[in-house]
């Protein structure tokens, strides 16, 4: 056992104690749970955290692994939770199981965000520059604008869906039937969701993206991807298939974040488009960046951390976001101190020399 | 060198602090430095929790609110009766639903009886289906969507309805107002908003009133106003219907003066506060009618008590959301009176019994008008609108 361990390599290692916090994590939290020494404030906090933990993840695929940056992740969360919520609510009759509904919630979430992601990156993966950037955020608000117009609602004959662009359409003009129930009503958002997702849905759906993830950044592909990012023209003259490289990458990132839209929608009972605005794209990215770029482990504290930090705040009434931005810029500056990052290095370098020897011998 | 240092102690003292914040949250709530200085905490005390907009863009409404509460329960404590009340630090919830949720999960845990918000609509639908869940009696001052209480029988309003305020506003620019040019202008990712537009102007088609312009703008274009005004103003209307809250409506009377379009301006009960906005000219205000409930220059002595109570600890007018906490509080007051219930009861109970008596009471109140607000079982409050004008600087009645 001890031989083996020496024997993998120290990304090997990080990849699986970020697992293994993860799943331990999961652990406490339920045996504390189940022995009711968890406040309602931390229950209620536990679904969005981890929420906010895979559209951390899956944004440091597409900024710190893939190198683009995606100023419109929060538009892919509400493409995967709008189409969640419909599936979730038009199937209510036919699967009762609340559990299967969710998880195809969840597999529909993500297939919608990720054909929407695949349309996005398209033409924008094949050029050079900030155009993702660009592109993203005003996707973002493009989006938000659509599900303001859309109009959904369930009865025995089907689906009903209008796009009320001009302003005249209503509820009404769906022609639902007595016993229809509407589910997205334009700019008033999704209300009256049946509120089915759970933390250890959750903690699933954390875990998926961590192994998807992290197996996708140490494949073939990952080392195509950050030879594309590190740099360009290298990884063409090699032969790799730049456009396609990025779009997995992003398409992947996209999915995911669908995919945790999905539970987000799924935990409150009324959600609106207005709510996955430009702010929750920059606050997902503030997460990356203050997780470290590339550093997935780092976004899954991070995003856990700063979640919770309002919420702990409260004390400070007020001043709570005054603080809040005052740690945020502390966080920042202390991860960049050189004393820091040199005692992080050395840290490292102990880990990674038996590695690289090991590396030489062969 | 040492700078560094210092910093990094620093870094590291605040996530104690975080921490230690943390860890007070769980803890015990008799030490909730809010609430000892002012109100007199006994055990058999009545929890009531706030939850509205402290900071943020509805930051107006939500601090009236929690200072009105304030007021009321001092007023109730005062009485010294057999009833308490505990008035549980202020959530803020920034007018966001998730934020909301988790004010309200926050409420919970420092055992929270009765709920006095949400001040909004939005996070109210987040909101109410947790107090419905949970049994928690629920009485909202100012959140005034019809889906707040379709379906939830533990949430009362005592503000009007948007459909109801709508349709007022529609019966009233049609009886005051000789032949109405009228022009909407309304955001259209907000409930509220949508709510009394839909409402408004299903009641000016049925009664043959001129809708000669409808504007949109969401919550990324309520900065500049300048298409629609225009669009208003080459439409020909006279009138422009404003169903939205004082944050924008502020910035449309600035733009519409510095166009020279002065039409007559109509505002919900949204538009109050908008003498108080920050950064607004109030004189642009002038000749704006608005319905409301309250208005502050009320000669009754209620009114008066109340807002030279206002006025004396918080340096303001108060405007009609805090108006109708006050009456929330006393409306809790009498329901609390009539069932018979105690503060030692568990907060299901107390939901349960309060539920069934509140069709059945009347209360008086700022906000009422001098007759008497009366509740259905559904949650609706029946009480009359007025509609008033502001005329230097103060709402007068027309």
């Amino acid at each position: 056992m001890r031989q083996y361990l020496k024997s993998m390599k120290t990304v090997t290692k990080v990849d699986f104690a970020t697992y293994l916090g993860v799943i331990l994590a999961f652990i406490i939290v339920t045996v504390c749970q189940s022995m009711g020494l968890l406040n309602r404030s931390m229950t209620g906090m536990l679904v969005p955290i981890c929420c906010y933990v895979c559209m951390a993840v899956s944004l440091n695929l597409t900024v710190g692994i893939l190198g683009e940056l995606s100023l419109g992740h929060a538009g892919f969360m509400s493409v995967g939770a709008f189409s969640g919520i419909v599936t979730a609510m038009s199937l209510q009759s036919a699967i009762p199981n609340d559990l299967v509904r969710m998880i195809l919630a969840l597999i529909v979430g993500a297939f919608f965000a990720a054909v929407v992601g695949f349309i996005v990156g398209i033409p924008v993966l094949r050029l050079r520059g900030d155009y993702l950037a660009i592109v993203t955020l005003a996707f973002g608000e493009i989006i938000k604008d659509l599900i303001n117009c859309l109009l959904v609602g369930w009865d025995e004959n089907g689906l009903h869906i209008a796009l009320n662009l001009d302003g005249t359409k209503s509820m009404s003009s769906l022609g639902l039937t007595e016993n229809g129930i509407e589910i997205i009503k334009g700019a008033q958002g999704a209300t009256g969701n049946a509120r089915i997702a759970t933390f250890t849905v959750g903690f699933v759906l954390v875990m998926i993206t961590l192994i998807v993830v992290l197996n996708l950044v140490r494949s073939r592909t990952g080392r195509a991807v950050m030879a594309i990012r590190d740099n360009r023209i290298a990884a063409e003259s090699v032969g790799l298939n730049v456009t396609k490289y990025k779009l997995t990458a992003f398409v992947v990132s996209t999915a995911l974040a669908g995919a945790a839209g999905a539970l987000f929608g799924l935990n409150y009972s009324n959600v609106t488009a207005a709510q996955f605005d430009f702010n929750t794209s920059i606050l997902v990215l503030v997460y990356v960046v203050l997780g470290g770029l590339g550093n997935i482990w780092g976004s899954v504290v991070a995003a856990t951390v700063l979640y919770i930090l309002p919420e702990a705040l409260r004390q400070f009434s007020d001043y709570r976001m005054l603080v809040y931005a005052i740690v945020l810029i502390l966080v920042m500056l202390a991860t960049n101190n050189p004393t820091f990052k040199a005692i992080f290095s050395r840290l490292r370098r102990k880990d990674d020399l038996p590695d690289t020897a090991g590396k030489e011998a062969q | 060198m040492m700078k560094k240092k210092l910093l990094a102690l620093l870094t590291a003292s605040v996530m104690v602090l975080s921490l230690a914040a943390c860890g007070g949250d769980s803890g015990t709530t008799d030490d909730t430095s809010g609430t000892d200085d002012s109100t007199e905490t006994t055990a058999t005390a009545f929890k009531i929790g706030v939850i509205g907009p402290l900071t943020g863009d509805a930051a107006i409404y939500g601090t009236c609110v929690a200072n009105s509460t304030q007021i009321a329960v001092e007023e109730i404590n005062a009485l010294g009766g057999d009833i308490q009340f505990e008035l549980l630090t202020p959530a803020d919830d920034v007018n966001d639903a998730e934020t909301s949720v988790n004010a309200y999960n926050n409420l919970m845990d420092q055992g929270m009886q009765l709920l006095v918000g949400t001040v909004t609509t939005q996070p109210g639908l987040s909101v109410f289906p947790l107090t419905n869940e949970d049994r928690l009696f629920t009485i909202t001052p100012s959140a005034s969507g019809d889906d707040c209480i379709e379906g939830n029988d533990t949430v009362f309003q005592v503000c009007f309805t948007d459909s109801n305020q709508g349709m007022r506003s529609a019966q009233y620019i049609d009886e005051n107002f000789e032949d109405p040019q009228i022009a909407i202008i309304y955001k259209n990712d907000d409930q509220y908003s949508i709510g009394i537009h839909d409402n408004f102007v299903a009641e000016a088609e049925s009664r043959g009133m001129s809708i000669v312009y409808e504007g949109t703008f969401n919550n990324s274009s309520a900065t500049d106003f300048n298409v629609q005004l225009t669009a208003a103003q080459a439409a020909g209307a006279d009138l422009l219907f404003l169903p939205i809250y004082y944050s924008p409506a502020s910035i449309i009377l600035t733009q519409a003066n510095a166009m020279g379009y002065a039409p007559t301006f109509f505002g919900v009960d949204g538009m109050d506060g908008i003498l108080t906005a920050k950064g607004f000219d109030a004189s642009l205000a002038e000749g704006v009618y608005l319905l409301t409930p309250f208005a502050a220059d009320a000669e009754d002595e209620l009114t008066q008590n109340f807002v030279t109570t206002y006025q004396e600890q918080y340096g303001e007018i108060p405007n009609q959301f805090g108006a109708d906490a006050y009456d929330a509080v006393y409306t809790l007051y009498a329901a609390i009176q009539a069932a018979g219930v105690t503060a030692d009861m568990s907060a299901a109970d107390i939901c349960e019994a309060l539920i069934e008596v509140m069709p059945t009471i009347s209360v008086t109140g700022l906000t009422s008008a001098g007759a008497e607000m009366t509740w259905d079982s559904n949650g609706a409050v029946s009480k009359d609108p007025t509609a008033v004008v502001i005329r230097d600087g103060a709402y007068v009645t027309p």
